[in-house]
């Protein structure tokens, strides 16, 4: 039986790890080597790693860090920040990446998925798709960490992703991320109900009922969690954590 | 000493990263001469069948591997699209494999609620003990991440496992074995899985 995966998914700032809320103001987790070594003790399903700040600073990643990490984790690693060609993609799967994570790039070159995916295959490109609820109820897409409204309607750019050939969609909500409010059921559904390949959903989850909701209710493959993971509870202290004890209905 | 084959695809670093967790020293080598001299040889590959094979052909690596496998019985362990080309072709590329294993690889057949790939945490059936399941601890599961699936003969089946329909995710003829998942990505039950690898007596 497949298991739905719950994902860690930290936060680069330089070569800090933080939180934020909301896309906004954050707080100090800790040393991203520390914080790894505990999560690859604690097994856990995979994990992401998210440097917030590479793309809209224009940097390159930080390889070296990036290697550093990778040489500690023997589970599934994703990244994304600051990605921008094939190049930046082959460079993390030599050092012991599987996967690259892409939002900002996709919007002036869509070509990259099919680069990397020609030669690395499908599976090892996830488009990041940032989303923010605007005042009339509508999913608004953005990038450049959550600093630039795009254009295009959500529907359309999830079909878009797909027909280019990414091989899992990674869905946060910008109102709702670092809130421990939950997710937004609706949204997860209806993202779900129109993907063909998996979706890891992300931004918001405080809850253990969270992050069962969002496979059961919403239909994602996996869960991508930040505070739950981080802190010991809302409003309390950095405590590095992982749970495996959640009840997902197969279907 | 492991030799790892670099053929240009494939995530070697954490392959590496976990043989050198366990005490096991490895090369990465695309050369020819020295794949010759390996004691034994780990095959990964990530990506499409055409552009693993291709890989091999460019780099001239068909010959050797089809000395020390087929002649000499250099322990072999392919992983994920490693062990896809051991069959004898695929549906995803034109390529002829290498036809080490008798058999076939598949594309998954799309059904309700059946995403592909097939990605995550899956449990795997051992249908034949042999050295690599020693002492693995159960029930294992391991990282799989892929969209097309090999069908061997019964006889070389060693690992099945579930997704829609159930599937070989581990193959064994005489020296050569071959795993669907992830083993340097799969805590310890990669970890074990490749530690008996290492420890095989040649």
């Amino acid at each position: 039986m497949l298991e739905n995966r719950v994902i860690p998914c930290l936060q680069l700032l330089g070569t800090n790890l933080v939180k934020t809320v909301k896309f906004g103001k954050y707080g100090y987790i800790g040393d991203p080597m520390n914080t790894c070594r505990i999560f690859n003790e604690l097994e856990v399903d995979e994990m992401v790693l998210l440097d917030i700040r590479a793309t809209v600073s224009h940097k390159t990643p930080d390889f070296k860090l990036l290697e550093r990490l990778a040489s500690e984790c023997f589970m599934p690693l994703a990244y994304g920040g600051g990605i921008r060609s094939a190049d930046d993609a082959r460079r993390l799967f030599c050092i012991g990446f599987e996967k690259v994570i892409i939002n900002s790039a996709l919007f002036d070159n869509i070509e990259l998925v099919s680069q990397i995916a020609e030669i690395y295959g499908a599976q090892s490109i996830i488009a990041s798709v940032d989303v923010r609820k605007d005042l009339f109820g509508k999913y608004k897409v953005y990038s450049n960490s959550g600093q630039k409204k795009e254009k295009v309607e959500l529907f359309d750019w999830l079909q878009c992703l797909e027909s280019a050939g990414v091989g899992e969609i990674l869905l946060t909500n910008i109102l709702t991320e670092g809130t421990w409010k939950g997710f937004d059921l609706e949204l997860v559904k209806s993202v779900s109900e129109r993907l063909s390949v998996p979706l890891v959903v992300h931004g918001g989850a405080g809850r253990k009922e969270d992050v069962e909701n969002a496979v059961n209710i919403g239909g994602a493959s996996a869960v991508g969690l930040g505070n739950m993971v981080v802190y010991q509870q809302k409003d309390m202290g950095v405590l590095v954590n992982y749970h495996h004890n959640y009840s997902f209905q197969h279907k | 000493m492991i030799t790892i084959i670099d053929s240009g695809l494939g995530n070697l670093g954490s392959i590496q990263n976990m043989l050198k967790r366990i005490g096991e020293d490895s090369i990465i080598s695309s050369n020819p001469e020295i794949i010759q001299e390996a004691a034994k040889i780990i095959l990964p590959g990530v990506g499409k069948f055409d552009a693993g094979i291709m890989g091999l052909k460019e780099r001239n690596l068909i010959p050797v591997l089809n000395r020390k496998v087929l002649d000499e019985q250099t322990p072999i362990l392919g992983i994920c699209l490693g062990m896809q080309l051991f069959m004898n072709g695929s549906d995803e590329g034109k390529e002829e494999g290498l036809r080490w294993i008798n058999g076939y690889v598949h594309k998954f057949p799309s059904a309700v609620g059946i995403k592909i790939p097939h990605m995550g945490w899956n449990s795997v059936h051992i249908q034949a003990t042999n050295p690599l399941t020693e002492e693995l601890p159960l029930p294992a599961k391991f990282y799989f991440v892929h969209s097309y699936y090999v069908s061997a003969e019964e006889n070389d089946i060693f690992l099945t496992t579930q997704y829609g329909i159930a599937f070989v995710s581990g193959i064994h003829h005489k020296n050569i074995y071959g795993v669907q998942f992830h083993p340097e990505k799969s805590h310890k039950y990669g970890m074990k899985l490749l530690n008996n690898f290492a420890k095989l007596r040649v």
